[in-house]
């Protein structure tokens, strides 16, 4: 019998440690609740909206991301100039800064003190505490992971393709339409989901920025400091539960087309 | 009509400097030059798709060098066919066609020509990802001719193709050329595809003209030490030169015709195939025959290539297989050489 080599038993083995590691607490916190207990969380209203709420702000995010961020995209996948790797980092800066930061720097801008704060007052814009304010935190952690999909795929695009579509007589926005972007549609679609992924599960800059109106995660900190583990986790469930429908959802509709010999 | 004036590219670690061309209405030009040499930028300079730092282009008598490339009216075609992987490829062929103002030829006319020209008609209807490589290439080829550009720029259009495809796609690009009278300009590392297609061509090494003219001119009489090499003219030496005769190392070598009065020569060239071998004893009295001996004995199928040592070089020297067998050569034999001095160019 062909021996197994040491190198592939220890790799498998470490494999399946990380995969316990993560997937045991799940398991054990969505086999927690009894189905009556899911079934009467499932039934509060105010559970219901956070959950909502959530995936609306999220997707939100994820919308304005695509259409500010995929310029910027485009220009850091095919320019070179001075600075780009400046702009790389700043666009990384949201993933390294710690997450009460985040919502402290966004309401230092909004508040009364600031110009900018005093000219959203004046347009009656509110971001403290109110679901636009939800938006843009959410907005601001989740298009680093935008840009950077987007960046990847569009840079996977042989830059000779557009060069073609160049020489044929269109115009650099007709040859983002007709090529770029049919080519590039499935990264877009990948980092849409990204930005979702992430701004679904920020909670640090939230609290601080908008405590009400509740999203899921700020909810079930709040039944956990309230009432206990048993009461925060079918809230939980519920959240995993939705989360992972849409994001199999949205990664059908990513999925590479079967191709015809 | 082509008109490249002072074009100075640069790229990080890179330059073209001053670069002339001169393209004839209607004529089929090749850019030569090894990997590396900027062919590919001069190429899309041209097209507009590259950004220069200076110079001039001119196209078909008008200024374009601050025109964008979609008004150029050139089409291009790249070694790796760039083809829209998401279209088919009659998508792909009339991807211009929206572009085109309504009285230029946007009539079927044209795209029927092309497809029964290249013999794409029975894959027009097919993704492009499962094409041949000769297919891809033709299907490029109509896709740059079907908005009736001026001028056709093709960057190495045969360097990807198996050798049975490159046959079928040079002569396409030759019957092409000689139907529609369209300007081409061609770049490629290959002698022999700029033998075959253009007349005339410009050898450019290391973002540096080194020779233009016609094609036979080049292969004939190539100009630098450089392009002597690249035409296949693999005996370069260093000479110095005294009227009719040059000294090579040790060796007198008689030239004929001797040099002009002004020509600054450096080296001498000769081809392998005309440097010739016979027994050894010869030497004596005979013009430019020295004694020599084989190095190295290589088959190329039809001839033999022989590594020959003379005065301290080695010298390439091509001989069909019965002299190796009469002469029995082998390594280490003593042989004669003879330089024809009518074959010897100065370089």
């Amino acid at each position: 019998m062909k021996r197994i080599d040491p190198f592939i038993l220890v790799s498998i083995s470490t494999s399946l440690i990380i995969l316990a590691f993560i997937l045991l607490p799940l398991a054990e916190m969505i086999a927690q609740p009894s189905l009556e207990m899911l079934a009467e969380t499932l039934a509060d209203r105010e559970v219901v909206r956070s959950i909502g709420l959530s995936v609306y702000a999220s997707v939100a995010a994820a919308a304005i991301s695509f259409l500010l961020g995929t310029p910027l995209a485009y220009l850091l996948a095919r320019r070179e100039f001075r600075g780009k790797k400046f702009i790389e980092s700043v666009i990384d800066l949201p993933i390294m800064i710690p997450h009460p930061v985040v919502g402290i720097a966004i309401l230092s801008m909004a508040g009364r003190n600031h110009w900018l704060g005093q000219y959203l007052q004046a347009a009656g814009i509110r971001i403290m505490g109110s679901v636009t304010g939800i938006i843009v935190v959410l907005t601001f952690v989740g298009l680093p992971f935008y840009i950077n999909a987007v960046k990847n795929g569009i840079e996977a695009i042989p830059v000779r393709l557009e060069k073609v579509s160049r020489s044929l007589g269109a115009s650099m926005g007709s040859t983002f339409l007709r090529v770029t972007l049919p080519l590039a549609w499935r990264s877009m679609l990948v980092g849409m989901i990204m930005c979702t992924a992430r701004a679904i599960s920020e909670f640090g800059a939230i609290v601080i920025v908008a405590y009400h109106p509740m999203i899921a995660p700020v909810m079930i900190y709040e039944r956990f400091t309230a009432y206990g583990l048993k009461y925060s986790q079918p809230v939980a469930v519920w959240l995993i539960l939705v989360c992972l429908g849409l994001f199999l959802l949205l990664r059908l509709v990513s999925l590479p087309p079967r191709r015809n010999p | 009509m082509i008109r490249v004036q002072n074009l100075t590219i640069q790229v990080p670690g890179f330059q073209v400097a001053g670069l002339n061309l001169q393209v004839e209405p209607g004529e089929f030009f090749v850019v030569l030059g090894p990997t590396g040499s900027g062919k590919t930028l001069i190429l899309e300079a041209v097209a507009g798709l590259t950004p220069i730092s200076s110079g001039q282009i001119i196209i078909g008598g008008r200024d374009v060098t601050r025109e964008n490339p979609e008004r150029r009216g050139v089409g291009v075609v790249y070694q790796d066919s760039a083809l829209f992987p998401h279209l088919t490829v009659r998508q792909n062929i009339t991807y211009g066609f929206r572009y085109q103002k309504q009285d230029r030829n946007k009539d079927p006319q044209r795209l029927r020509m092309l497809v029964e020209r290249l013999g794409i008609g029975h894959i027009l209807n097919r993704s492009v990802t499962h094409l041949s490589g000769g297919e891809k290439q033709r299907v490029a080829l109509a896709r740059a001719l079907a908005t009736a550009p001026d001028v056709l720029l093709l960057d190495e259009p045969l360097s990807s193709l198996d050798p049975a495809f490159r046959e079928e796609v040079r002569r396409a690009l030759k019957d092409l050329h000689q139907d529609l009278g369209l300007t081409f300009l061609l770049v490629t590392h290959d002698f022999t595809e700029a033998l075959f297609l253009a007349q005339r061509a410009a050898v450019i090494a290391a973002g540096r003209l080194q020779q233009t003219g016609s094609v036979q001119d080049i292969f004939r009489s190539p100009a630098t030490p450089f392009v002597a090499h690249f035409v296949g003219m693999k005996n370069v030496l260093p000479a110095a030169f005294n009227g009719p005769h040059a000294r090579v190392g040790n060796l007198n070598v008689t030239l004929d015709p001797p040099l002009p009065q002004h020509a600054r020569p450096t080296h001498i060239g000769i081809r392998p195939e005309d440097v010739l071998i016979g027994p050894p004893g010869q030497a004596d009295g005979q013009t430019n025959t020295f004694p020599g001996q084989v190095q190295h004995v290589s088959p190329h199928g039809l001839f033999f290539e022989l590594g020959v040592e003379l005065n301290g070089a080695t010298l390439s020297v091509i001989t069909p297989g019965n002299d190796l067998i009469q002469l029995e050569l082998a390594q280490g034999a003593s042989v004669s050489v003879t330089l024809p001095p009518s074959k010897i160019h100065p370089l």
